[in-house]
């Protein structure tokens, strides 16, 4: 069965046995050695590929020297037979004929060879496939096993704190509550920080004799003084 | 193969730095499996929780739990997250023991930078689909 059908089936029944039965640890030891043998083999088998390749490559270049040898051997039973000496030429064809042999059998362990190096690029296809699956299986049922187990200890834990995990829309509310106050006290403070820039920078104006506010007692008293001088003027009438 | 307070140590600066500087602290949670919860200054009812298997680390943020669902509108709240599944960087919704989570998996040899920015995404998603998917709540 696989890892993600059994979950569903364990899924559906009780949830608080999940932590420790996704995949018992007997199952999980099994797949874990079936890693490490498969590992094993891989190697091997490459170790195996190297040998046999050399010797495909070998017998390769034996069947082409085979090949050559023929040829000039049939090239020299021509000429043996353009000068007319039947019995060399017979001889060289019986040479011939043994080495056509020899080359039969090159073939056929060429061929063999090539099986061969096919066969263990297979397995060692199949045990990566056997691998990848195996931990892919682990992955899984570990991972389930720690966000349960997690979970308990972090439900136990608030549990025997006297408190729970809170109800969510409660939650939310003071998060938001509280970024909302953060947010009121920020606007308040640049507020106060505006008013308080533009109060000191009126202050620095007036103690420079600049703006309306400047020396207003001075002004006053020259408008008094103004009067005084002229008594009759306009400002009395 | 080190241990997972281990791996992260400094996540609370980095996870802090990668959040825009808010404060954020560790601890260890005691059971049978190693949990580190992550807790977040201003979200600390949505901590986020480290685990790890042998292969992975995982981190979770449990969202709402099955009872808190309206019942009239669970398919459509099931729905929605199997439609939002695809789009939502980072994260998976799915459910524990009852529990509706949103998780990110990391490989379990993942740097403690690449933890850190999970947690971030994590949070942020997190946050972001209560506040979309609340009226589905109780």
């Amino acid at each position: 069965m696989t890892v993600i059908k059994k979950l569903v089936t364990l899924l559906r029944g009780s949830a608080r046995e999940i932590g420790e039965s996704v995949v018992d640890s007997n199952a999980t030891r099994i797949y874990e050695q079936e890693i490490i043998d498969a590992k094993h083999s891989i190697e091997k088998a490459k170790g195996d590929l190297t040998g046999v390749m050399a010797k495909e490559m070998q017998s390769a270049r034996e069947i082409e020297r085979l090949k050559n040898e023929i040829a000039r051997y049939e090239g020299l039973a021509v000429e043996a037979l353009n000068k007319t000496q039947e019995g060399l030429a017979l001889d060289v064809a019986a040479k011939v004929g043994t080495i056509e042999q020899e080359l039969e059998e090159q073939a056929k362990a060429h061929a063999s060879y090539a099986l061969q190096v096919s066969k263990l690029k297979e397995l060692i296809k199949s045990a990566e496939a056997r691998i990848r699956e195996h931990e892919r299986e682990i992955g899984i049922a570990k991972t389930t096993e720690s966000v349960y187990r997690a979970t308990q200890s972090i439900s136990e834990n608030i549990g025997s704190g006297g408190s729970r995990l809170a109800n969510a829309r409660e939650s939310l509310e003071r998060i938001r509550a509280r970024h909302e106050d953060l947010a009121d006290r920020m606007t308040a403070s640049q507020a106060l920080e505006n008013e308080l820039g533009h109060q000191a920078l009126e202050k620095k104006l007036a103690a420079a004799g600049i703006g309306s506010d400047a020396d207003r007692t001075g002004k006053v008293m020259e408008r008094i003084r103004a009067r005084q001088a002229n008594p009759g003027g306009p400002a009395s009438e | 193969m080190q241990s997972l307070l281990d791996q992260l140590r400094g996540l609370d600066a980095l996870a802090g730095a990668a959040m825009g500087g808010l404060p954020v602290q560790l601890q260890p949670i005691p059971g049978s499996t190693p949990v580190v919860q992550v807790s977040i200054e201003g979200r600390d009812e949505l901590p986020i929780f480290i685990t790890s298997s042998d292969m992975q680390i995982i981190c979770i943020c449990y969202l709402w739990t099955e009872d808190e669902v309206k019942p009239e509108r669970r398919t459509e709240l099931l729905e929605s997250l199997l439609d939002l599944n695809p789009s939502v960087p980072l994260s998976s919704f799915g459910r524990v023991d009852g529990r509706y989570v949103l998780t990110g998996a990391l490989g379990r040899n993942a740097s403690v930078e690449d933890v850190a920015r999970e947690v971030a995404v994590l949070s942020d998603n997190a946050l972001d689909a209560l506040d979309a998917l609340s009226e589905f709540l109780n």
